[in-house]
């Protein structure tokens, strides 16, 4: 399979690897796997007042899947979260000129930003 | 020391230059017919054809006159088993005598032997696929239960093509002739690796393919008994009646001249050759093991091929396994991403070995001309790229966490 340029420079040099503190109530942890292919993506954001101002990841998965994670850090790192949750993964898609095929991967990323924000949101209720 | 490193030796393999060198003058000088009798271009190419007929034979004990030409394994395998079933299928099945369509085959077999069977399945055959152990080995014992009146045919794989498992050939052989059912052995990956005599591993039919030992692609050979059984074929492409009726169509003598050579000189390299890559395979894992933790071996560690190595990771991804190596290693992988089909392997698949490590699986296969310093660079650029897709890897960190996997959510849709 060939690979845009885009996705083998995420491949090879991944944005924002890594951890944060998933107990502190700042950071947001999204764990999602697609059933297709048993890939799994951890995202996690840290947020202060409205603004996303760190966010980290760790894939398993295909190097579409690198990239699509990596580029999703790159991309909700700055923005409020309401900005982040507008992210879709056809911008993915089209950002990475990912195949049909590797469409799902891409859906990964988005969902794996909306269940890092989700746990932030349910911290922040149950919390503080 | 050239990149990308060829270790895809099961696959295929280099034409050898002295194969290559026997095979040139069959293209321009000695052309003729090896069927035309009235000539002198059709006596040489019948001589040719006639050496290379010897030289196979020799290298698995088997006497000229009991080799069919084909286009390779494939073709062979359909011509064993849907040939048998169509000469001996209607055959009563009584003791002392060949027949019935009954056939016992093994769920680690290649697609050919697979897929030509299922196609003998809607012709009116019943089948038995055997579940090897968790080392893709079939036991004589598994037979011998599946054994039936009406079987007709043992169908099995002698060295695995993607984990280099090698079947106990012999004493199913001898079951096999003790119970008058013809043993149909897929020689692809083991003639010219390890010994075979099909005298003493008591075959009957055997297929052969000239690309996996060093010699052209698009040639191979049917060994077929004459002796004790003799075992009949129906042919399987009509025509002008070449070998013995069993396969028309003119002969292809340069390629034909080449899987001579190739068995040739394999025969004559055996031992050392043996040797060798045997090491190599080892030297292979023990490097990678050095450098890196959580490696499986899928096959058998005492039964296998000498050239071939099919190692596991976990908790990396196949696909961006071979994303982070393949552009200085030719292998071939177990994940379904590399091939058309999204399913894994079906032989790591019949062995038990989860999907998870299916697809992380990586099968290096040695060769004539794989060096130590090749083995070297590859366990190196295996470990680096392992390393780095761990440290990338959310299950790799739930794991040392001692997390349970079962917390992911999976995504509906
Ligand atoms: S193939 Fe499943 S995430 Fe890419």
């Amino acid at each position: 399979m060939a690979y845009s340029d885009k996705v083998i420079d995420h491949y090879e040099n991944p944005r924002n690897v890594g951890a944060l503190d998933k107990t502190s109530g700042e950071v947001g942890t999204g764990l999602v796997g697609a059933p297709e292919c048993g890939d799994v993506m951890k995202l996690q954001i840290q947020v202060e007042g409205d603004k996303i101002v760190d966010a980290k990841f760790k894939t398993f998965g295909c190097g579409s899947a690198i990239a699509s994670s990596s580029l999703a850090t790159e991309w909700v790192k700055g923005k409020t979260i309401s900005e982040a949750l507008e992210i879709s993964n056809t911008q993915i898609v089209e950002e990475l000129s990912l195949p049909p095929v590797k469409i799902h991967c891409s859906v990964l990323a988005e969902d794996a930003i909306k269940a890092a924000v989700a746990d932030y949101k349910s911290k922040q209720e149950s919390g503080s | 020391m050239k990149t990308p490193i060829y270790l895809d030796y099961q696959a295929t393999t280099p034409t050898d230059e002295r194969v290559l060198a026997e095979m040139l003058p069959y293209f321009t000088e000695v052309y003729g017919n090896a069927a035309s009798r009235s000539h002198p271009f059709g006596w040489q190419a019948e001589e040719a054809v006639d050496k290379a007929r010897a030289e196979i034979a020799e290298l698995i004990g088997a006497s000229a006159k009991e080799m069919v030409f084909t286009s390779g394994s494939t073709e062979a395998i359909n011509l064993a088993l849907k040939g048998a079933v169509d000469m001996y299928g209607d055959v009563e099945p009584k003791p002392g005598k060949i027949g019935g369509k009954h056939i016992i085959t093994s769920l680690v077999e290649h697609k050919a032997v697979l897929d030509t069977c299922k196609h003998l399945e809607k012709e009116g055959c019943q089948v038995t696929y055997l579940t090897p152990d968790e080392t893709g080995r079939v036991t004589v014992e598994q037979v011998t239960e599946a054994m039936r009146d009406d079987t007709l045919v043992v169908a099995l794989i002698w060295g695995n093509n993607e984990i280099g498992t090698l079947n106990p050939i012999r004493e199913i052989g001898e079951l096999c002739h003790e119970r008058n059912v013809l043993f149909f052995v897929d020689g692809t990956q083991a003639v010219g690796k390890i010994p075979v005599n099909v005298e003493a591993d008591n075959i009957d039919l055997m297929c052969i393919s000239a690309h996996k030992l060093y010699g052209p692609k698009g040639v191979g050979a049917l060994y077929v008994r004459r002796r004790k059984p003799r075992v009949r074929l129906v042919s399987q492409i009509d025509g002008g009646g070449h070998e013995r009726g069993m396969r028309s169509g003119t002969l292809n003598v340069t390629s034909i001249v080449g899987l001579g050579a190739a068995c040739r000189i394999a025969g004559e390299e055996l031992e050392t050759e043996m040797q060798r890559t045997s090491e190599l395979r080892d030297r292979l894992e023990e490097k990678i093991r050095a450098g890196l933790d959580m490696v499986h071996l899928n096959g058998n560690r005492e039964f296998r091929l000498p050239g071939c190595l099919n190692l596991s990771f976990s908790y990396v991804e196949g696909e961006s396994l071979l994303m982070g190596i393949n552009n200085h290693l030719a292998v071939s992988s177990g994940s379904a991403c590399t091939s058309a089909s999204l399913e894994p392997s079906h032989v790591l698949r019949a062995m038990g070995v989860g999907d998870d490590l299916a697809h992380s699986s990586i099968r290096f296969g040695i060769g004539r001309k794989t060096t130590a310093e090749e083995v070297d660079f590859a366990a190196t650029r295996i470990i680096e790229t392992v390393t780095r897709l761990r440290e990338l890897s959310p299950l790799y960190e739930m794991a040392l966490e001692g997390i349970d996997i079962s917390s992911v959510e999976w995504a509906g849709h």
